[in-house]
């Protein structure tokens, strides 16, 4: 066996790099929904399995960040958002990418499947596959569409920390699975007004270059409509309490609001676009909050 | 006045990566070794 001197090795990624491919900031909120989907269960997980499971939705979301990341570097090199990224940055190889993500993916499939259950297991396979095959792979580069129903990869983590805690699904954890999946489209066509020549510049057809920032400013607006509705819909149908139903009615109101206000907006210049960075920055924490109350309400309740 | 420090070399590149990684990779072996006992554990209760 020969060995090379370090001189004719290519330079290795560093390990934050690796870090950085799994995406983190967006693996918070994966996180965040997944564990409030197996507290709002209220099963009998042992600590250690429960610990497991929201791993491993965080590994299975890594895995597909590091996919997207390797399957994007044309695209993301053309972005300013993107471009420091490792890959287009130039910082590792597209192989150590690949089998990265791939690795990160089979390991927490298989670690949900023996540890947790196969349930779980077998909706963090969807969830992954959806993210890379239909998201990135198919819809992100031919259709306007792609967030609507990619949102849809996003929107899976509370119901695998539901599965993950019962074994089964219920009405309350597929609620869950359409508030965010209803959710996507406002939050991203928000981001996509204001950096709308970043992602015309890398020909990805966003609604806002395809048909335009007035045509995107309604729909998300529209969109904001059913996801009022499904948000507060557990309330009356009597599957949280009081305290998720006044929490969702208030941040719902003001999410519509914000809505309203981008919806019917006519700035075009990106820089002056302060309501749709507003509605953008607050369906982050709108989420947050109303997955907390959820938790809240349920752990009261029980 | 201090120099400012020199930029490391291409071969002193490698190895500071390659030992970065080395210890960020034994201490997930480590973690995993300890999540794996734990979960045994858990699943006979």
């Amino acid at each position: 066996m020969t060995s090379a001197a370090p001189s004719a090795a290519v330079i290795p990624a560093d390990w934050r790099d690796f870090l950085a491919l799994t995406k983190p900031r967006v693996m918070t909120l994966v996180v965040f929904t997944g564990l409030c989907g197996l507290l709002a269960a209220r099963g009998h997980l042992h600590p250690v399995l429960a610990f497991t499971a929201v791993l491993c939705i965080a590994l299975g979301a890594g895995a597909a960040g590091a996919l997207n990341q390797w399957y994007e570097a044309d695209l993301d090199s053309k972005m300013k958002r993107t471009r420091g990224r490792p890959l287009p940055a130039g910082r590792m190889e597209r192989q150590s990418a690949l089998h990265f993500g791939v690795g990160l993916a089979c390991f927490s499939v298989i670690l949900m499947g023996l540890a947790v259950n196969v349930l779980a297991a077998a909706i963090l396979t969807a969830s992954i596959l959806f993210y890379v095959v239909i998201y990135t792979v198919w819809l992100k580069r031919r259709t306007p569409q792609n967030i609507v129903i990619g949102g849809a990869a996003g929107a899976f983590p509370p119901l695998i920390g539901w599965a993950a805690a019962t074994g089964h699904v219920a009405a309350l954890p597929l609620l869950l699975f359409l508030i965010v999946f209803l959710w996507t489209p406002p939050h991203f066509w928000a981001l996509s007004l204001f950096v709308n020549s970043d992602y015309a510049a890398a020909g990805v057809p966003m609604m806002s270059v395809v048909a335009g920032a007035r045509s995107t400013r309604l729909q998300a607006l529209l969109y904001s409509l059913p996801m009022a509705a499904a948000a507060i819909a557990p309330w009356p149908l009597g599957l949280t309490g009081a305290i998720y139903g006044v929490s969702s009615v208030l941040l719902n109101v003001l999410f519509l609001l914000l809505a309203a206000r981008v919806g019917f907006s006519r700035t075009t210049e990106p820089k002056l676009m302060k309501a749709e960075r507003q509605l953008f920055a607050y369906s982050i924490l709108y989420l947050f909050a109303l997955f907390a109350a959820l938790v809240v309400d349920r752990m009261v309740l029980a | 006045m201090n120099d400012p420090e020199p930029l490391p070399t291409r071969d002193e590149l490698i190895r500071r990566r390659q030992r970065s990684r080395s210890i960020v990779t034994a201490l997930l072996l480590f973690a995993l070794v300890v999540l794996f006992y734990a979960i045994s554990i858990a699943k006979m209760l």
